[in-house]
C-alpha cells in the first residue's frame, strides 16, 4: 500500500475573503472555520449531522459543516453566520430573528439563521418539499407547515420554534 | 478518527484504478454517511478517493422514456428536477421524505443506495456486530431491535436498510450503472442487494472499486399512479419504520399492473411480489389489498419489539393502494 500524506493545502473563499490552509485532512469543515479561522459563529452541536448547529451556506446552499471534509471542499464559497451582513447591516433573516424573538439561549440560532436563509432561496425557486401536497407544483406557499418541514434539520433544544417559524415567516414576507 | 490519505482523481477510470489497487480505499461523494462513520471509527478508510468533482451528476430523459440520474447528483437536486417531479413524482416525494434539506443538498444518489445501517449496534465499535465484525455475534436479536427488520432477517443480522430512495426504485424496477476496470455493466436494483445470509458484512453486489456511475429508471406504465407514504415517530427528519412505495395501473375496473416495495422492514428494499401475484387482474378493494398485504406478512419473523411492524406495513399497503385507486379504505 502506498504512502499518502495525511495533510494537504486547501484555498477557500470564506465570507468573501480568499483563504489558504494547511490542513490534516480529518479537518471538518467545522473545525476549520472555528479553529482555524476563528469563525466560532457556527455552533458544534452534536457532530454527527444531526442537530443542524452548524449549518453554513456552501457556494450558495446550506449543508452541515461538520460532515463536510476540508480538504474536499477546494475553491467552494463558504458563508457563516459572520459573514450574512453587510456593512454593519444584518441581513434581513437576522433581523427577523430579533424582531420576533426567535431564540433563547442562541445556541442553535447561527444555523438556524444560516439554514432559513438558504431554504428560502429554495422556496423562491419552487423547489417542493415533504410539505408539498403536489411535488409537481411550480410554486410554493410557505405557510407555517412548509417553515416547519423545511426548518426540521435546525433542532432547538430550547422549544423556541413557535416564533423562529413566526421569525422565517415575517423573512418571507418581507421578501428576505 | 483514523488518519488517511486524499486523492482527487481526474476521471472516472483514475477513480475506479486507485481504488481498486487499495483495498483499503473509499470513494468519497457527499459524505454524509462515510464521514459519520470515520468519527465513529466504524469506517477506516486509508485513503479516500474524491469522486464528488467527477462529471456524473446529470439527470436526463433516456430514449426510451426511462430517466438516468448520474451517481453524484445530489439528493436535492433529483427531488427538485422537472423530469422527476412530473414524471416520477414519487422519487420526489421519497427523497424530500428523508433527512433534512442540508443533508439532501450534500448527500449523492450512488451514496444513497450504498449508505450503511442506523442500526445502533452497528454504529457502537464497543458492541458485537456481525455486518461491522463477521463472527462478533449481534446485539440486536436480544436488545434495541424496535427498528429492526421483520422479512428476510438471518440469525446473523436484524437490521434494516435505511434509504427512502431505494424503495420508490425499487417499484420502478430500476438498474444500477456500474463501472470497473473490466468496463460498464448494468444490474438490477433486485439484484444489487444481497440476501443477509450468513454473510451480513456482504450487502451489495460490487466487487471492492466498483463505481456506481448511474441509477436508469425505466417509464412507468402508461396511466400509472404512483405514491411513496412513509411512517416515521416524528413528523420530520427521521428514518422510516415503514414505508411504501406502490405504482399502480388500473383499466375497467381491474388492476392491470401493480408494483408494491416496502422499507424498513429490511436489509434492503423488499419488493412485495407475492402481494403484487395477488393483486394481478382482480378489482380493486380494500379487502383484496389487505389479503394481499397479509399474504406477502405471512412470511414476517418480527423480533421481541417490532411485531408492531406487521400491522402497521398492512395498515400502509392497503391506505396506499386504496388512495391510488380511488375505493374507500
Amino acid at each position: 500500500m502506498a504512502d499518502h500524506a495525511q495533510r494537504s493545502t486547501v484555498e477557500l473563499k470564506v465570507n468573501g475573503d480568499d483563504q489558504v490552509l494547511d490542513l490534516d485532512h480529518r479537518t471538518t469543515l467545522l473545525d476549520a472555520l472555528r479553529e482555524h479561522l476563528d469563525l466560532t459563529g457556527s455552533k458544534k452541536g452534536c457532530d454527527h449531522g444531526q442537530c443542524g448547529a452548524c449549518t453554513v451556506l456552501v457556494d450558495g446552499r446550506r449543508a452541515n459543516a461538520c460532515l463536510l471534509l476540508a480538504v474536499a471542499q477546494q475553491g467552494r464559497e463558504i458563508t457563516t453566520i459572520e459573514g450574512l451582513s453587510t456593512g454593519g447591516e444584518l441581513h434581513p433573516v437576522q433581523q427577523a430573528f430579533i424582531d420576533h424573538d426567535g431564540f433563547q439561549c442562541g445556541y442553535c440560532t447561527p444555523g438556524q439563521i444560516c439554514s432559513a436563509v438558504a431554504m428560502l432561496d429554495e422556496a423562491e425557486r419552487g423547489w417542493p418539499s415533504a410539505a408539498t401536497a403536489d411535488v409537481a407544483a411550480a410554486d410554493v406557499r410557505l405557510d407555517a407547515a412548509e417553515i416547519r418541514e423545511r426548518m426540521s434539520g435546525n433542532l432547538c433544544r430550547c422549544g423556541a420554534y413557535v416564533n423562529i417559524v413566526t421569525a422565517v415567516s415575517a423573512a418571507a414576507k418581507g421578501g428576505a | 478518527m483514523k488518519e488517511f490519505g486524499y486523492v482527487r482523481p481526474a476521471d472516472a477510470a483514475e477513480a475506479v484504478a486507485t481504488t481498486y489497487a487499495d483495498a483499503n480505499a473509499r470513494y468519497l461523494g457527499g459524505g454524509t454517511n462515510l464521514v459519520d462513520l470515520m468519527k465513529l471509527g466504524v469506517e477506516t478508510p486509508s485513503l479516500l478517493v474524491d469522486i464528488a468533482g467527477l462529471p456524473l451528476g446529470q439527470i436526463e430523459a433516456t430514449d426510451d422514456a426511462g430517466l438516468r440520474i448520474g451517481a453524484l447528483a445530489r439528493n436535492t437536486d433529483i427531488a427538485v428536477d422537472r423530469l422527476v417531479r412530473d414524471g416520477f413524482p414519487l422519487l420526489s416525494e421519497a427523497l424530500l421524505s428523508g433527512a433534512s434539506g442540508q443533508l439532501r443538498n450534500t448527500a449523492t444518489a450512488g451514496g444513497n443506495l450504498l449508505q450503511r445501517t442506523r442500526c445502533g449496534y452497528f454504529t457502537d465499535i464497543s458492541k458485537p456486530c456481525n455486518k461491522r465484525q463477521p463472527g462478533a455475534g449481534c446485539a440486536a436479536k436480544e436488545g434495541e431491535h424496535r427498528n429492526h427488520a421483520i422479512l428476510g432477517a438471518s440469525t446473523h443480522c436484524v437490521a434494516t436498510h435505511p434509504s427512502d430512495f431505494a424503495v420508490a426504485l425499487a417499484a420502478l424496477d430500476a438498474r444500477v450503472e456500474v463501472e470497473s476496470p473490466a468496463g460498464t455493466r448494468t444490474l438490477a436494483l433486485s439484484d444489487f442487494y444481497l440476501p443477509v445470509g450468513d454473510t451480513p458484512q456482504h450487502e451489495v453486489a460490487l466487487e471492492h472499486g466498483e463505481l456506481i456511475t448511474a441509477i436508469l429508471v425505466p417509464a412507468p406504465p402508461d396511466a400509472a399512479r404512483s405514491r411513496y407514504r412513509k411512517v416515521r415517530e416524528r413528523a420530520s427528519y427521521a428514518f422510516a419504520i415503514g414505508s411504501v412505495a406502490a405504482v399502480v395501473v388500473v383499466d375497467d375496473g381491474t388492476i392491470r399492473d401493480v408494483r408494491i416495495a416496502i422499507g424498513a422492514v429490511a436489509s434492503m428494499p423488499w419488493r412485495a411480489r407475492l402481494a403484487e401475484a395477488a393483486l394481478s387482474d382482480v378489482a380493486p378493494s380494500a379487502a383484496s389489498f389487505a389479503a394481499a398485504a397479509d399474504l406477502e406478512l405471512a412470511h414476517a419473523r418480527p423480533l421481541r419489539d417490532n411485531t408492531y411492524k406487521i400491522p402497521l406495513v398492512r395498515d400502509l399497503i392497503v391506505a396506499t393502494l386504496c388512495e391510488l385507486t380511488g375505493v374507500p379504505t
